[in-house]
């Protein structure tokens, strides 16, 4: 049910006609490169589909939860997620079609 | 960086494929990943990260010109969690 690398492969391979090999690297290099930029400190911009940023948290007070014991939580650097548009569009799509499901029944 | 970024540097990666190869491949990879959660099919990538539908419920809000109430109807919005090592490089030390 979910998607995985393994499909996107399958894709290429059927879409764009690389072959398995190129298919899988191809993959690969495309979340590499996103990874790459990111590690470097820059955002992505996938234009129709979302950007990813950076954002520097700093430190905070945490517990741990099975003890209880107060530890800091450090400063840290995180990806954030915003969706496009047009991908938000899409997903409210899925939504107003699983309603119209729901009623047929 | 944005799309057209990525696109060349996946060419400069692969100098044996056709520019316009690299170029149909990321948008078939993106075009895939907008479809299948349009579809509420979540995406799980190892050592990037996973993307899923989160339900919001409905809720009055404000028209912040007007200051007339909206009834906005539930709705999923997409959401990614970074994985392992998305997260642990981008916070290592420069």
């Amino acid at each position: 049910m979910t998607l995985t690398k393994a499909d996107l492969a399958d894709l290429l391979f059927d879409k764009v006609g690389l072959n398995k090999r190129e298919a899988k690297d191809m993959v690969e290099a495309f979340f590499e490169e996103i990874r790459t930029a990111l590690a470097q400190g820059d955002s992505v911009k996938l234009s129709g589909f979302g950007n990813f940023q950076l954002r520097d948290k700093p430190q905070r007070p945490g517990r741990n939860p099975k003890t209880g014991e107060e530890i800091p939580i450090s400063a840290r650097r995180v990806v954030t997620f915003h969706a496009s548009q047009k991908l938000k569009g899409l997903v409210e799509v899925h939504y107003a079609k699983q309603q119209q499901r729901r009623s047929d029944q | 960086m944005t799309k057209s970024e990525l696109i060349a540097r996946l060419t400069t990666r692969y100098p044996q494929l056709v520019a316009k190869d690299a170029e149909l491949a990321v948008k078939t990879i993106l075009d895939a990943m907008g479809k299948s959660l349009a579809q509420g099919r979540r995406i799980e990538i190892r050592g990037f990260g996973s993307f899923d539908l989160n339900y919001r419920p409905p809720r009055t809000g404000r028209n912040p010109k007007s200051g007339s109430k909206v009834e906005v109807p539930e709705k999923f919005v997409p959401h990614f969690k970074a994985g392992k090592e998305l997260r642990e490089r981008v916070d290592e030390l420069e």
